[in-house]
C-alpha cells in the first residue's frame, strides 16, 4: 500500500531505458517518502528474461505478468493490469516513460481510476501543498514540474486528492544508476486472466515493425545541433560532416525539424530528446526554450549565430558570431588540420 | 461490402504556441486564450483529412466537428464546414471553463453519447498548447471503447473493422481494430485539404447563437437557412454531472507557474576569422574536450 510504482516498458524481452531511468528516480522517491519501490512489467515469455534489468535499480516488489497476447502491447490488456493490480495495491505514485506506450496506457488508466496525470515532466519532487481555496493542508505530495505552453513558462502541478498521482517523463530526462542500497528484490508472477477479461485481446496487431536506432544521439559526447539558420537540408550536411569529422552526433531543433531539414528523431528539446554531452556546438540555433531544456546541461556549449544577441549565446561557452556557411567549414577544416 | 459511416471529429481551437508573448498566462496558472492568435489545432487538421477520405469511400457517410471552447471556437466548425464536414458541435458553457485533460474527455464523452451511434471519434494525437497526448485515450476509456493512437493512415474499414497504420517507438505497426473506435492521428499523417471555395460560400456566415449580436443584421438569414446555425450545447444539454466539469472535475491542480530564467555563463565571444577559428579549435584539443 501507498508505494512508488514504475510501469516497465519491454520490446520483445529487452528492457526500455527510459523505465530503468524511471526506476532510479522512483528509488529516490520512495526512499524520500519511507515506502517501497515497485516495478510492474508485462510482456509475453519475459519470465527469467526481464528480472535482471529490472531488479538492480533498487526495486523492493515486482510484479511480471507474462502471457499470451501482452506483446506487442496492446492498450485494453495492459490498462486492465495496471488499473486492477492499483486497485489492490493502491499506491501514491505511478510514473512511466512518456513514449508512445505510456501516452497511450497513462491516460487510458488515470482515466479508468479518475486520477490525475502530469505528461512529459522534467523534474520530480516532494513537497506540501496548501489549497488556498479549501484552506486544507496536504504533506509529501509528488511535484510533477513540466514546461508549458511551448515551452515558455514552467509549471509545477499536484494532484491533491486523488491516488495514484501519476506522470509521464521523456527518455534521457532523468538519469539510470544502479542502485547502491539494499532493496527486497521480490518477484511475483501473477495469473494474467485474473487481471484481463478475454474481451481485452480484440485488437490485433497486424505487423510490428521496430527498427535498431539509426544513431545513438542521446548518448554521444559531442552533439552538433542545426536550427532553422542552417536554411535548408542541404545546410544540414555540412554538420553531418563536421559530426562525422569531430566523432559526433547530429541533432536539431523544432524549427528546424518542423522545415524539414532534419528527421524528427534527431530533435533536441522538450518534445524531443534531451541530450547531455561534453561538447555542444549550436549552428544556426536561436536558443527557444523548449530547445534549451534538452541541452541545458551539456558541459560545453558553442554556439555558432550570425545574430550576436541570439538567446542560446547567454547560455554558450563560447559564441563564434558569423554565418554558418563561413564558420562550419572552417572548424572543419582546423579540426582536421590540427588534431594529430 | 461499405457500409455509411458516423465520424465524430475532436479538434480544439488552441492559442498559436510559436508566438507566445508575455501576457499568455493568468495568476491562476491556466491560459489566457484571449491574448493570443487563435488556430485549429494542427494534427485535428490531420485527423479531419482521415475522416473526409472515409466519408469518401464510403458512402452516406457523415462527418461532424466536435469541439469545447469559448464561443468563439464556433471558428473551428467553420473551418470544418469549409473542407467538407457535414455538421458540427460547440460544447460552450463557463462550467467547463479550467478543465485539465479528464474533465475535458468527461465533456467530450458526455457530448458523444448525446449524439449518439458514432462509429469512429478521431482527433490529433495532441494539442499544441499542452502537448499532453491524453483527451483521446480518456474519452475512449470513458465511452468503454478501443482506441489506436499516433495513427498515420486508416487503410481500409471492412465488416466493421478498421486496418490502420500507426506510429511506434523506432518504427510501423499495423492494427486491426474493430469500430466503434477511438482514433488519435500523428502529424506525420496526411496534410488536411485547403477550404473548398464553394463550402466557404456556402458557410462563410455560420455560427452558434452565442457567437451572434443581440440584433443580429443577418437574423433573416439564420431564420430562413437552418444551416447557418451551428449546434452550441452546455452541460445540461449534454446532460453533464457539472460536479465532473472544468475545474472541479480536474484531479490536477496547477501549483505555480514560473517563467523560465535560465543560468547565464560567461561566454567567450569569438569572430569567424581563421585565427578565432583555429584558436579555438586548438584550446579544445589541447583541453582534451575534442579528442
Amino acid at each position: 500500500m501507498n508505494n512508488v510504482f514504475v510501469y516497465i516498458e519491454t520490446e520483445c524481452t529487452q528492457v526500455a531505458e527510459v523505465s530503468q531511468e524511471l526506476l532510479t528516480k522512483g528509488r529516490k522517491l520512495a526512499d524520500q517518502l519511507g515506502v517501497e519501490l515497485h516495478a510492474v512489467v508485462a510482456g509475453t515469455g519475459i519470465k527469467g528474461k526481464v528480472e535482471d534489468q529490472i531488479l538492480p535499480y533498487g526495486v523492493d516488489k515486482l510484479f511480471a505478468f507474462d502471457g499470451e497476447g501482452l506483446f506487442p502491447y496492446t492498450s485494453a490488456p495492459h490498462t486492465d493490469i495496471l488499473v486492477n493490480l492499483f486497485k489492490e495495491e493502491q499506491p501514491q505514485i505511478c510514473l512511466m516513460g512518456a513514449t508512445v506506450i505510456g501516452r497511450d496506457l497513462g491516460p487510458r488508466v488515470s482515466s479508468s481510476l479518475t486520477s490525475g496525470l502530469t505528461a512529459d515532466c522534467t523534474q520530480l519532487e516532494i513537497g506540501d501543498f496548501d489549497d488556498v481555496k479549501t484552506k486544507k493542508h496536504y504533506d509529501n505530495l509528488l511535484y510533477q514540474i513540466r514546461p508549458a505552453f511551448g515551452g515558455n513558462i514552467v509549471a509545477t502541478i499536484v494532484n491533491p486528492d486523488h491516488r495514484p498521482q501519476m506522470a509521464t517523463v521523456r527518455s534521457g530526462v532523468m538519469q539510470k544508476a544502479i542502485y547502491e542500497g539494499k532493496a527486497k528484490n521480490e518477484v511475483v508472477y501473477p495469473e494474467v486472466s485474473k487481471y484481463v477479461s478475454p474481451e481485452a485481446y480484440v485488437v490485433k496487431v497486424l505487423d510490428h515493425h521496430v527498427e535498431a536506432a539509426k544513431h545513438n544521439l542521446k548518448g554521444s559526447p559531442i552533439v552538433v545541433a542545426g536550427g532553422y539558420g542552417m536554411g535548408s537540408k542541404e545546410g544540414f550536411d555540412m554538420l553531418f560532416e563536421l559530426a562525422k569529422v569531430l566523432h559526433g552526433e547530429v541533432g536539431a531543433s523544432r524549427a528546424a525539424v518542423d522545415a524539414g531539414f532534419c528527421d524528427t528523431d534527431r530533435q533536441i528539446g522538450q518534445t524531443g530528446v534531451t541530450v547531455h554531452p561534453k561538447v555542444y556546438i549550436a549552428c544556426g540555433i536561436s536558443g527557444q526554450i523548449q530547445h534549451i531544456a534538452g541541452m541545458q546541461d551539456s558541459k560545453i556549449i558553442i554556439s555558432v549565430n550570425s545574430d550576436p544577441d541570439a538567446p542560446i549565446n547567454k547560455i554558450a561557452d563560447y559564441v563564434i558570431v558569423g554565418t554558418v556557411e563561413e564558420v562550419v567549414p572552417k572548424l572543419i577544416k582546423y579540426y582536421k588540420q590540427n588534431s594529430k | 461490402m461499405t457500409k455509411a459511416l458516423k465520424i465524430v471529429v475532436l479538434a480544439k481551437q488552441v492559442p498559436d504556441t510559436r508566438n507566445v508573448g508575455k501576457d499568455a498566462m493568468t495568476p491562476e496558472g491556466t491560459v489566457n486564450r484571449a491574448a493570443l492568435p487563435a488556430i485549429f489545432n494542427p494534427e485535428d487538421l490531420n485527423a479531419l483529412e482521415q475522416a473526409l477520405r472515409l466519408k469518401e469511400q464510403h458512402p452516406g457517410s457523415t462527418v461532424g466537428v466536435l469541439t469545447m471552447g469559448p464561443p468563439r471556437a464556433g471558428e473551428i466548425i467553420r473551418q470544418g464546414l469549409f473542407r467538407g464536414a457535414d455538421t458540427g458541435w460547440l460544447l460552450t458553457d463557463r462550467l467547463f471553463a479550467g478543465a485539465d485533460t479528464l474533465a475535458t474527455s468527461y465533456a467530450l464523452a458526455t457530448a458523444i453519447k448525446k449524439i449518439g451511434d458514432v462509429d469512429i471519434v478521431i482527433g490529433g494525437r495532441q494539442a499544441i498548447d499542452g502537448d499532453t497526448a491524453q483527451v483521446g485515450p480518456q474519452v475512449a476509456q470513458k465511452l468503454g471503447l478501443n482506441q489506436v493512437t499516433y495513427a498515420e493512415e486508416i487503410l481500409k474499414i471492412e465488416n466493421n473493422i478498421a486496418t490502420i497504420r500507426r506510429h511506434i517507438d523506432g518504427g510501423v505497426e499495423t492494427v486491426e481494430v474493430p469500430l466503434p473506435c477511438v482514433i488519435t492521428v500523428n502529424g506525420s499523417a496526411a496534410p488536411c485539404r485547403p477550404c473548398n471555395a464553394k463550402l466557404v460560400m456556402k458557410y462563410k456566415y455560420a455560427s452558434c447563437p452565442l457567437e451572434r449580436q443581440p440584433e443580429d443584421p443577418r437574423a433573416d438569414l439564420y431564420a430562413s437557412r437552418d444551416y447557418l446555425n451551428l449546434n452550441q450545447w452546455s452541460v445540461a444539454d449534454v446532460d453533464g454531472d457539472p460536479n465532473q466539469c472544468g475545474l472541479s472535475g480536474s484531479p490536477t491542480k496547477v501549483k505555480t507557474v514560473q517563467n523560465i530564467v535560465f543560468q547565464a555563463k560567461e561566454s567567450k565571444t569569438l569572430t569567424a576569422s581563421d585565427a578565432d577559428v583555429e584558436g579555438l579549435i586548438k584550446e579544445l584539443l589541447e583541453e582534451k574536450i575534442i579528442g
